[in-house]
């Protein structure tokens, strides 16, 4: 038997682990994948709760989560692309002008 | 008195930490990604615990699998290489990883001791995919059709943003440009 603020505790070190690095890091690709991370540490939160109330609609939420994180991943990911083929660069403090 | 839950538990956690560690610690965004995988299987491996089944196939399948192979798609195609120091982001060590250890050392805290939560048996609530799928298909698909919808035009968008531009040849382009 696991209390259900041992998985809140691992939840919330995920989600910090992804703040942190949103904001220490600076290739636009690793940002992204603390963004990921963050969704992650999200899921599990809502799975030990789907499971300790016996509800199990907490599980179809995380279905629906990792549906959003696939379509921002997609867009997100040509994002990055497109920002590489107009700066020639991944360094997000040298993309700081809106318009070229 | 631990348990063999309590120790897989504690292993799988200590993997998801130490990879979501590893991901910040690591100058290389294809070292991120690698650790970043290691979370997720790690992950897969609790939802295992509590019982959800179906999560834990999808986790590894479309997180470990279709998510993570995009991204390092992506960092292969744009040759991205070790990650640039800034001077701007010593101040935020200086003070926002102690800040950061201290709001989560309170947080865990709080939770251990006055969340008032019970324990959470293994397997405790099982989510196999047919159950899953009734509770998809029935109460909650109007929110099913609607993400594939998303999913539609997040395909559409990513097509359009990752196209190369074309340059137009005449026409009212040409006149915007003037």
């Amino acid at each position: 038997m696991v209390p259900l603020s041992y998985y809140l505790v691992l939840s919330g070190i995920l989600f910090a682990c992804g703040v942190c690095g949103f904001l220490i890091k600076r290739n636009i690709i690793t940002i992204f994948m603390s963004i990921e991370l963050m969704l992650n540490g999200v899921n599990l939160s809502f799975v030990a709760f789907a499971a300790h109330w016996h509800q199990l609609a907490g599980q179809v939420f995380v279905f629906f989560v990792m549906v959003v994180a696939a379509a921002e991943a997609a867009v997100g990911l040509a994002i990055i692309i497109s920002v590489y083929r107009t700066r020639e660069t991944l360094n997000v403090d040298q993309v700081n002008l809106l318009k070229l | 008195m631990l348990s063999i839950h309590l120790i897989l538990f504690l292993a799988f956690g200590a993997v998801a930490a130490a990879g979501a560690i590893n991901l910040l610690v690591q100058r290389h965004p294809i070292n991120a990604a690698l650790s970043l995988i290691a979370v997720m299987a790690a992950l897969a491996g609790e939802y295992l615990l509590l019982g959800a089944e179906f999560v834990a196939a999808v986790q590894v399948i479309v997180y470990a699998g279709a998510i993570m192979v995009l991204f390092v798609f992506v960092i292969m195609l744009l040759n991205a290489g070790v990650e640039e120091q800034t001077k701007g982001s010593r101040v935020a060590i200086l003070f926002g990883v102690p800040g950061m250890l201290l709001g989560s050392l309170l947080i865990a805290w709080v939770v251990l001791k006055h969340s008032g939560t019970g324990d959470v048996a293994i397997g405790a609530l099982p989510g196999a995919p047919k159950v899953i799928g009734n509770l998809l298909f029935h109460e909650f698909l109007l929110p099913f059709e609607i993400t594939s919808i998303l999913i539609l035009i997040a395909i559409m968008g990513a097509v359009v943003l990752a196209s190369k531009p074309t340059i137009p040849s005449g026409g009212p382009a040409q006149k915007v440009q003037d």
